[in-house]
């Protein structure tokens, strides 16, 4: 090798490391901004209807509908309410909603698409063809017909949103597990004496677990989005309940009207908690990625 | 015996991969099946270890038809062969340490107590230092993996041995020290063997015999 080679190649090892450093840097600064912004989200949510003592529902007709200012910084509704109090009450009750719909979802989606790909054969034909006959379906169709089976409430809401959205995880596990199932190693499984549960249970299902994990944080915002639309149309939780769909809801009247921050502020606190969520799962994403991991190993 | 009676497999019943194949190995014999990449010795290698249903044909073992496959074949007879791949990296469970990865065989079938002593001496037997017993997959060179691998096949002394290309990726000094592993095993346990392989040279002197792909298939077909 002639020296200019020697540094043309050099010069190219530190073109490379710098232009990935700075990928980095911007992968880590859109990592700490989402990491920040959830975790502000998540700790408003969690501290503030302990820590202030203030009444989200105290209604104040001489305060209504007064724009942001000192006294009330996302302003009041139209009964005097202060939002930023109604928005935090009602992010906490969407996000519960999230989180508990997106964890039942995974859980049965995860339990359907592994049983399908492990099983195989006309389990396997017999359980994607029902997942494909639901997924015909509107799933907010379908959501509105099983929250119109129940009493206005949180759960009937959680259950309409993880009954409509098991589907699209189970077949992610599904076609996840079918790859990996073909794999040597499970054959190498199979070959040394393991149970059909024991190959699911150690060697597949640890496979899929990033892939189904990922899927249920991402749902999280979306089955927010979910409960603010059910809200919204009426169906959701009862009115007198602040959640971010009802706060939407309620003010489309005064919107028209020109007051805009009852409507912006709700929006709001469902755009940048799912904002936040999409970032951190896509910087995981990359982080979990094997083959990036196993080249840094090598 | 282990034969396999014309023997038809694949991967689409339209589209055998193979038709008819035949071939036996005595117990203690050592059979190495030589053939070009692509011509259906690894699935034949897969049917043979009880891990590919064929299309048509049958596989007898001791004089008793197989009529089960992968989870459906008793736990006795699938542990009774022991298989090594070609590809050590996909064939090693990435998420074990080598440790697991040898011992899991012996977990699976409920002989968790033995688990230790048995990879201590399989380790030694095999040639893998403790550090590295405690590494995964990625951590290690593929010839320690392999070894890894070999190690995994025999911990339940299984009865017939198919080595599926076990060296073609392998170093000419990691390759003599398998193939000592498994003759040793061999001499051993008299276990039979099927080695599948393209290289003539290695199979020649590793099997008491070396048989062509194209004398198991029947020549008017395929």
């Amino acid at each position: 090798m002639s020296m200019a080679d020697v540094a043309a190649a050099g010069k190219t090892g530190t073109v490379w490391r710098s232009r990935s450093g700075d990928r980095r840097s911007t992968r880590t600064l859109r990592l700490r901004v989402c990491a920040a912004l959830l975790t502000v989200t998540v700790l408003s949510v969690l501290l503030v209807p302990p820590l202030v003592q203030l009444d989200q529902q105290a209604v104040d007709l001489a305060a209504k509908l007064r724009a942001p200012g000192w006294a009330h910084p996302f302003g009041t509704d139209d009964v005097g309410r202060d939002l930023l109090l109604r928005c935090v009450y009602g992010l906490r009750v969407s996000l519960l909603v999230g989180v508990a719909a997106a964890l039942t979802a995974t859980v049965v989606g995860t339990a359907v698409g592994a049983t399908a790909g492990a099983l195989g054969g006309w389990v396997d034909r017999g359980v994607m063809r029902v997942v494909d006959a639901l997924s015909s379906v509107p799933h907010l169709l379908m959501g509105i017909f099983i929250v119109a089976m129940f009493r206005p409430g949180v759960w009937p809401v959680v259950a309409s949103v993880a009954l409509t959205h098991w589907l699209s995880t189970a077949r992610i596990v599904r076609a996840e597990v079918l790859s990996l199932r073909a794999r040597p190693h499970i054959d190498a499984a199979v070959s040394g004496g393991a149970s059909r549960w024991r190959v699911t249970v150690r060697h597949l299902l640890p496979g899929v677990l990033p892939q189904a994990a990922l899927a249920a944080v991402l749902m999280v915002p979306h089955a927010m989005w979910h409960e603010s639309a059910l809200s919204f149309l009426g169906l959701g939780l009862p009115t007198h309940t602040a959640s971010l769909g009802n706060l939407i809801q309620e003010a489309r009247g005064s919107l028209l009207a020109g007051q805009w921050w009852p409507t912006l502020f709700p929006g709001l606190f469902i755009i940048v908690p799912t904002l936040a969520v999409a970032g951190l799962a896509g910087a995981w994403r990359e982080r979990i990625n094997p083959r990036s991991r196993s080249e840094l190993m090598l | 015996m282990l034969e396999l009676r014309t023997v038809t497999a694949g991967y689409d019943r339209r589209a055998p991969v193979f038709r008819d194949v035949s071939l036996s190995v005595a117990p203690g014999e050592a059979v190495g099946l030589l053939g070009p990449s692509g011509c259906g010795k690894s699935t034949l290698a897969r049917v043979a270890a009880l891990l590919h249903r064929p299309d048509a044909g049958a596989l007898v073992l001791d004089g008793t038809p197989v009529r089960r496959w992968r989870h459906g074949a008793p736990r006795a007879l699938r542990t009774a062969f022991g298989v090594v791949f070609q590809q050590a990296r996909l064939s090693a469970d990435p998420r074990l340490t080598l440790a697991d990865l040898v011992a899991e065989p012996l977990r699976a079938t409920g002989r968790r107590a033995q688990a230790a002593d048995r990879v201590a001496e399989l380790a030694a037997t095999v040639g893998l230092t403790t550090d590295l017993l405690s590494r995964r997959p990625h951590e290690v060179s593929d010839g320690q993996l392999q070894r890894a691998c070999l190690a995994r096949a025999l911990v339940l002394r299984p009865r017939w041995l198919v080595c599926d290309e076990m060296t073609a990726m392998l170093d000419a000094s990691t390759t003599a020290a398998l193939v000592r592993v498994v003759e040793d095993y061999r001499a051993g346990t008299g276990a039979g063997l099927l080695a599948v392989g393209h290289d003539r040279v290695l199979l020649d002197r590793w099997c008491d015999r070396t048989v062509e792909w194209a004398s198991v298939v029947p020549t008017t077909r395929n």
